[in-house]
């Protein structure tokens, strides 16, 4: 598994500024660690007005299944949306906060 | 959150005036109307980026209300086989089969065998709660007579097993007889008991395999616990055979000390194709499968000495169940719609909506049978949207993300099919048990063939529609179903024909007829990618179900079983049409090398751009100039997937390089086909053959082909009110191709 280096921070500013890429080597894979996550739990958006607003939610993994809602998270870009689930897995993966707004 | 509580289907997919259509329409309980109106469409994509949706209304019949109600669907294969005299004779009995489970931990699952809840009644062979074997007699008024293995099978084994019942005495024997034993697993067993004598009763039900029936009154049943694996070499005798009887009997069940034992010998192998199981016994209970189990599966005789089940019918006696197999979804009509005389032929739908929530329903209409209405056919990739119908990627892949470089968006219709899962899956998807589901169907609800829906497939192939539109340009549209059944005297009416953007599945008659209308001097535009790559099969009998086959080689979602790459519609082989020495670039000069999900690329001219033969396509396009740094997939019009030329597969000789893209993103990888053995270059940046090649060349009977090699092409086409050089080439090339002037040297 790619590590991911907490101290790396300006990788995580890059994927702020230009989240749906092309990305640098070292930042794309962060990302392939992220986003190769097993499918219970995995991050997903529902798209609740289409084009215009997603929430945040979670794959049951397991057919027939709900998928969960964190109908606090709503979202009115996908850049956005894309940081907040960034600087989850962030955590998820190194247990720590990640340091950049 | 528009929650879908509407979704239908219909009947059939494409229809010609005067032809009818009927819409089948199910709606979740409590809501109590819908309305529901025919359009024409012309663009599926609502994007804001986009040209918009556009949808004709049509005049007649006006919208109309019709009543909401609830329509279920029951997934899950079975064999049901009416019971004749001979099984209703039976007192005494064995029941045996070889069976390969694949979900053991799942609970109960039926066998085989002439049983109906609730009565619990007849006699059969079950897997209970416990993934034990367990043989049951009921007489239908007392407690059933049960018998248990006591020993837990294994997923993916063959056993032998067999119930016997000797009605005189009620002894009463289970066999659980694994084929191959392995220390420190203990499956095996016998159990013998004594039970009640002259228990066996006479259910209402037919004879079933891989399920438990229940009797709902008036000859109705439903299916349950339905079994996942495979099941070969099913017997019935009217006798408590002895072990070596029951191996006799499974071995060959014409054994002239057993013919007047034997009541039923399956033998799945026969009619393959069909919806029929046949009995070899001289009773002919002979069956029908309900939900189309996988069939030309390898039985537990298989050996490996042939991979065609033609060649050995006797290595493929089993059927593979699935608990989650529909071919069917069998609703009532709600409504119809009959295509007047003289209704052009294009795109339309049937819209249904209820408060809050609609669904679209597409269907095609094709010129009156037998005539042409245009001199451009635009044939519409029907086998393709079945091949990816309710494809659950978001849903079920860990891949999903990482392919598009971005997270994974539900809309309404992924969600309806997340909480929905009994609309069944698409050749993209496994079944429960993880193996690999070889067929789909359209009769039922297909959540992403939709207006509206994913710019891929049929939401991006409007984009098509949408600029033929625009640029007035007039065009009828087949479907590949037509394409299949008539062949290339459909096609021959017309001047030139456009595919969609990834005409990706193509049986034997559909390729064999745009191979002859392309040698026959028919213009052929390739207005995509990944087109003519896997090879798939139609069910004989039934339209709208096809089969096909991951077999050795490919980029697959998953991957067929050692020798079971033949199809049981026809016995072909499946797999990739490359691998049986038709490659794509033979029959448009580019076939499949790259696949990539997040930003599209432009290409570039390249010498074959300026040859004479060709300079006419870029009319009005630049010397420099970049082909589509813009469009509304990725951003461009090079991406998705990207097919380049290739002699070595077939490109003809005299193929011009119009065009190349360039610059692709890492997330573009070479196609595992291309590859023999991996290597850490294989990505866009790094692989000199990510890209696509626009290509152009002539045939010998005044034919011509020009492809864009990439499934982005037609996003790009509505740019700038469709003045663009990617617009410019098309119309540039449709233009020339509908005129039937020669080519020059050709």
């Amino acid at each position: 598994m790619y590590p991911i280096d907490t101290s790396r921070t300006d990788l995580a500013r890059e994927f702020k500024k230009n989240p749906f890429g092309p990305h640098s080597a070292e930042l794309q894979r962060i990302l392939n660690r992220m986003r190769w996550e097993p499918l219970k739990g995995k991050f997903v958006l529902v798209c609740t007005k289409p084009h215009k607003e997603w929430i945040l939610a979670e794959l049951p993994g397991e057919r027939g299944k709900p998928i969960t809602m964190h109908h606090d998270q709503v979202f009115t870009s996908l850049a956005d949306a894309e940081w907040v689930v960034f600087k989850r897995r962030w955590k998820r993966i190194t247990g720590q906060e990640l340091a950049v707004d | 959150m528009q929650t879908k509580t509407i979704v239908g289907y219909a009947d059939q997919i494409v229809i010609a005036p005067g032809e009818t259509i009927a819409f089948k329409v199910s709606c979740e309980p409590g809501v109590a109307d819908y309305r529901a109106r025919i359009v024409r469409v012309v663009c599926g994509d609502d994007q804001p980026a986009g040209p918009g949706l556009k949808l004709e209304p049509f005049p007649a019949p006006a919208e109309d209300t019709h009543k909401a109600r609830h329509q279920p669907i029951r997934t899950g294969s079975w064999i049901s086989v009416r019971a004749g005299p001979a099984l209703a004779r039976l007192e005494s009995v064995t029941v045996q089969a070889m069976i390969w489970p694949t979900t053991v931990a799942k609970g109960w699952q039926g066998l085989l065998g002439w049983w109906s809840e609730p009565r619990e009644c007849g006699f059969g062979l079950f897997i209970d709660d416990k993934g034990q074997l367990l043989f049951a007699i009921g007489d239908g008024k007392g407690k059933p007579a049960l018998l248990v293995s006591g020993k837990k099978l294994v997923d993916r084994a063959w056993y032998l097993v067999a119930g016997s019942y000797d009605a005189a005495t009620g002894q009463t024997t289970l066999i659980q007889e694994p084929v191959e034993c392995f220390p420190h697993v203990d499956d095996a067993a016998t159990v013998c008991a004594t039970v009640a004598k002259n228990y066996v009763g006479r259910p209402d039900a037919p004879f079933s395999f891989a399920t438990i029936l229940t009797e709902q009154g008036g000859g109705a049943v439903t299916a349950g616990a339905m079994f996942n694996g495979k099941i070969d070499a099913a017997r019935v005798a009217n006798r408590a055979l002895d072990r070596a009887e029951i191996e006799r009997l499974r071995d060959d069940p014409a054994a002239p000390s057993l013919r007047a034992a034997v009541v039923a010998a399956w033998d799945f192998a026969r009619d393959m194709a069909g919806d029929r199981i046949v009995d070899t016994s001289t009773n002919r209970l002979h069956g029908t499968v309900v939900n189309t189990p996988t069939r030309a599966m390898r039985g537990w005789a298989w050996t490996g000495a042939s991979g065609d089940w033609r060649q050995r019918p006797d290595h493929y006696g089993a059927i593979h169940f699935h608990d989650d197999d529909l071919d069917d979804a069998g609703w009532a009509t709600d409504f119809t719609f009959t295509a007047p005389q003289g209704l052009r032929s294009g795109f339309y739908a049937a819209l249904v909506e209820t408060e809050g929530a609609e669904d679209s329903i597409p269907f095609f209409v094709r010129p009156p049978r037998g005539q042409a209405t245009a001199k451009l056919l635009f044939l519409v990739p029907t086998a393709s949207y079945l091949a990816y119908a309710n494809f659950r990627e978001a849903l079920d892949s860990e891949n999903a993300e990482v392919m598009t470089n971005a997270l994974s968006i539900i809309g309404a219709d992924m969600m309806y099919l997340n909480d929905h899962p009994e609309v069944g899956l698409s050749m993209y998807d496994l079944h429960t048990d993880r193996s690999g589901v070889a067929y789909s169907s359209r009769l039922r609800p297909i959540l992403n063939m939709r207006l509206k829906g994913p710019l891929w497939q049929y939401a991006a192939d409007t984009h098509v529609t949408e600029w033929l539109e625009a640029k007035g340009i007039a065009y009828d549209v087949v479907t590949d179903e037509d394409l299949h059944a008539e062949g290339v005297d459909l096609l021959q009416r017309y001047t030139c024909v456009m595919t969609g953007t990834h005409p990706e599945y193509y049986s034997t008659p559909m390729l064999d007829a745009v191979e002859a209308y392309i040698h026959r001097g028919g213009r052929f535009i390739y207005t995509g990618a990944n087109g003519f790559y896997w090879r798939v099969a139609f069910h004989p009998d039934r339209p709208g179900i096809m089969e096909m086959r991951r077999a050795e080689d490919g980029s697959r979602s998953w991957i067929a079983e050692p020798g079971e790459y033949h199809m049981s519609f026809t016995g072909e082989l499946g797999g990739l049409w490359q691998r049986s020495g038709r490659a794509p670039q033979k029959l448009v000069g580019t076939g499949f090398i790259a696949q990539g999900f997040d930003m599209s690329s432009y290409y570039v001219r390249k010498p074959g751009s300026f040859d004479p033969r060709a300079a006419w396509i870029f009319e009005g396009v630049g010397k420099d100039e970049r082909i589509g740094d813009f469009g509304l997939i990725g951003g461009a019009a090079a991406g998705l997937e990207l097919d380049y030329v290739d002699r070595k597969h077939g490109t003809p000789p005299h193929t011009l390089l119009l065009a190349s893209s360039e610059n692709h993103t890492d997330s573009f990888m070479i196609v595992n086909e291309e590859i023999g053995h991996n290597y850490p270059t294989t990505l866009g940046r790094d692989h000199p053959n990510a890209r696509a090649d626009m290509v152009f060349f002539e045939m010998a009977g005044g034919g011509a082909v020009f492809s864009t090699s990439s499934i982005a092409w037609a996003g790009s086409l509505a740019h700038k009110g469709h003045a663009n050089n990617v617009s410019r080439i098309t119309e540039n090339v449709v233009r020339r191709f509908l005129d039937p002037k020669p080519f020059a040297g050709a």
